[in-house]
């Protein structure tokens, strides 16, 4: 099947299968679940990954096709956006096949939900400077520490961890990355309210937490290779908005706001162009890596740019929309006193506009890097976090 | 929607990007136009004729190919009249005319073409009387180096019509321009019963007047990021690479964004030029507002990035500068695309 023919299969499907009126919010993991469910059945879950683990084989091409095509609806999948697109990647490119046996399936069926947990209280941009502890005991590890801003853990089964493993090395090589079982006890899970007032994320808590070696991704103290491996994924899902769908009815686009404020102001036309022209330039960078990606090219550390271009265009869009909608935008229930609390995340979710910027000097424009003072020095002897 | 250069496209870009590399280094470019560069140039890669309908002797290529070109002669700031020949090039397209299109296809002519730059009409109105034109263009782009003048004349009867007129022949009074860019220049040009010949109605082509110049920007601003990406790799500053420090890394990666954005705009504008005519309003003006503006801001911080050695006469840092500041303007004040786009919108 051609691109084109597949984009129109993907269309018409969802058309059929996503409720226009958006799902029930009664049992929304159970939606969520049965909605994957559909989704793979259909053959639009894993559309990149191999076919033996339960994907679809097919490319970053189709996967960017059918995401351009969910961006008109709310897709029920949010709590597996992590899963679809970090931990479910990594496993298949650094898992062993028996880990790949026993979670990517459930995973595409939804029938298991995964988070990721990376950042620290003291280990945010510098993650690698994280503290929590897994330390070898027979043929299991056991971990202790606290992880931060995990987003969907209260509703996870599984967990990408990682963990200090040795800290007589440099901190880069004393980190291993595992599986945990994030209902074993010991886990404690802790919402953690963002500025909009949502606990969409969480604060993990590890007390002497078994997990058994076949669970280790990756060699031991080899954990940021795979991590960055992990990191990667992150970035692109987040640009080309795999398992993400859309937003209906989105208040800060241009659609909503030529309805809502005074266009004849030529002040507030010329900033309704300014916003068109944002608009487009990224969605057209977008679909120029996508073609790029169909013919071969792999967007590499560029999806760190379109991260950091969509993060900017994200907090553009809800600050001018409140600035054009004026005194009730912050009143109340108004779309866009929600969309004003919620656009810094994606400027800090997935990397700071600022790691970002560093990516695209080191990886793309090979600028050389800053000097560091942590590179060689083992952890033990090394400051991290917040200190007085 | 075709927004990554095809095989023979990356081709023609190698060719292009080859042959200016040795015929026209930037030390060069401030000599001006160079009338054998032009021969080679139009001989050896044909680059006249690209966009010159088979018919006539042309590739009978189309916009999206002349992009591929005018981004190179645009990272080189190619001196002459180059986009001033496209800018005909594109007009006489729409109105053919064989004797002209043959001539530039072959790289003997060299053209230029008087359009409106804004509401104010820019550069002025020709009359016509039977023969004869008669008026005065206060602003022709490369109008000293050019052999024609294309431009709309008004007829003795109300209409409008596109005539040639001969800028070496009688009655035209041509009288060169101080300009901001020393790469290339304009010239004030009076016609004062010059022979003009009539070709046919006159085109709309702003359109992709808007394309041809975005693709030039693409290019200045993509040399100009390139030699600060340079530069900040080899100098040094508190004994560290300036592009080590994230004050200098950070803008530089904001700079790259722009020129990601902008070269998939032009991609865009120039295939609609070729494919989507419907599209091609509304991408023209989003590669005017946009580019025109990008080019000129990463021509800008380029040049402060370099630091006291950018302000020099010496260095080339102002050549892109100046260049990005004249092409922003080139065809109108640059509100004049932004308020296009707001019509189209329908806002």
């Amino acid at each position: 099947m051609n691109l084109a023919d597949y984009r129109r299969a993907a269309r018409a499907w969802l058309q059929a299968n996503v409720p226009a009126d958006g799902h029930p919010e009664t049992d929304p993991i159970a939606t969520a679940k049965e909605f994957m469910a559909k989704l793979h059945d259909a053959g639009y879950s894993g559309i990149t990954w191999p076919r033996q683990w339960g994907g679809q084989g097919l490319t970053q091409a189709e996967e960017r096709a059918f995401a351009a095509e969910s961006r008109g609806h709310a897709l029920p999948t949010y709590v597996f956006s992590i899963g679809l697109g970090m931990t479910g990647p990594t496993l298949v490119d650094r898992g062993t096949d028996a880990q790949r046996e026993r979670f990517l399936r459930p995973l595409l069926r939804g029938e298991e939900i995964w988070c990721q947990l990376f950042s620290e209280p003291g280990a945010g941009s510098d993650v690698a400077s994280l503290q929590t502890r897994a330390e070898r005991d027979g043929d299991h590890w056991i971990v202790n520490g606290q992880k931060v801003w995990t987003s969907v853990a209260h509703h996870a089964d599984w967990g990408l961890l990682l963990a200090r493993t040795n800290v007589d090395v440099p901190k880069h090589k004393g980190l291993t990355m595992f599986v945990v079982d994030m209902h074993h006890p010991g886990v404690t899970v802790r919402p953690l309210k963002d500025m909009s007032g949502r606990a969409n994320f969480n604060e993990i808590f590890f007390d002497d937490v078994p997990i058994p070696d076949e669970h280790r991704v990756g060699e031991v103290d080899d954990g940021w290779s795979v991590a960055v491996t992990t990191l990667l994924h992150e970035r692109l899902s987040i640009s080309a908005g795999v398992g993400m769908g859309g937003q209906k009815d989105d208040p800060t686009s241009l659609e909503a706001l030529r309805t809502s404020v005074d266009t004849g102001d030529p002040l507030v036309r010329d900033e309704l162009v300014e916003l068109h022209i944002r608009d487009r330039a990224l969605a057209l960078f977008n679909q120029r890596l996508a073609q790029e990606t169909e013919a071969g090219i792999f967007p590499g550390a560029r999806g760190s740019a379109a991260k950091l271009l969509l993060a900017e265009l994200t907090m553009y869009r809800a600050d001018l929309a409140t600035r054009l909608a004026g005194p009730e935008s912050v009143l109340g229930d108004h779309p866009l006193a929600r969309a004003i609390s919620m656009a810094p995340g994606m400027s800090l979710g997935g990397g700071t506009n600022e790691i970002m910027r560093n990516i695209v000097g080191d990886r793309v424009l090979n600028l050389p890097p800053e000097p560091r003072v942590d590179k060689n020095v083992p952890f033990k002897d090394l400051k991290v976090g917040t200190q007085g | 929607m075709k927004l990554v250069l095809d095989e023979e496209q990356r081709q023609l870009r190698e060719a292009v990007r080859a042959f200016l590399r040795a015929a026209s280094p930037l030390p060069k470019v401030r000599d001006g136009y160079d009338p054998q560069v032009y021969a080679r140039l139009n001989g050896e890669l044909g680059l006249s004729g690209l966009i010159v309908a088979e018919e006539y002797g042309g590739a009978g290529a189309g916009l999206a190919e002349l992009a591929v070109a005018l981004e190179e002669t645009g990272a080189t700031l190619l001196p002459g009249p180059f986009l001033a020949t496209a800018f005909a090039a594109i007009a006489l397209a729409a109105t053919p005319d064989k004797e002209l299109l043959g001539g530039i296809a072959e790289g003997r002519v060299t053209a230029t073409l008087a359009f409106r730059a804004g509401a104010s009409g820019g550069q002025g109105v020709l009359d016509l009387d039977g023969a004869a034109a008669r008026g005065t263009l206060e602003r022709v782009l490369s109008g000293m180096e050019a052999d024609v003048l294309v431009a709309p004349a008004r007829l003795p009867d109300g209409g409008t019509a596109l005539v040639a007129v001969d800028l070496a022949g009688p009655g035209v009074a041509r009288t060169p321009l101080e300009s901001l860019d020393l790469t290339r220049g304009q010239a004030r040009v009076a016609l004062d019963g010059a022979p003009a010949r009539v070709l046919g109605p006159a085109p709309e082509v702003g359109d992709r007047l808007c394309v041809a110049l975005a693709a030039e920007q693409l290019g200045v601003m993509r040399a100009a990021l390139e030699a600060i990406v340079a530069y900040a790799k080899i100098r040094v500053a508190f004994g560290r690479y300036i592009g080590s420090y994230q004050g200098v890394k950070h803008k530089l990666a904001d700079m790259w964004c722009k020129l990601e954005q902008a070269e998939s705009i032009v991609r865009y504008a120039a295939w609609a030029a070729d494919e989507s005519p419907d599209e091609l309003p509304e991408a023209a003006a989003l590669a005017q507002a946009y580019v025109g503006r990008a080019c000129f801001e990463v021509a800008r911080d380029h040049l402060l990035l370099h630091g006291g050695v950018g302000y020099t006469w010496e260095h080339d840092a102002h050549l892109y500068y100046k260049r990005a500041k004249a092409d922003e303007v080139l065809l109108g004040p640059p509100r004049v695309h932004r308020a296009r786009l707001a019509d189209l919108l329908e806002l």
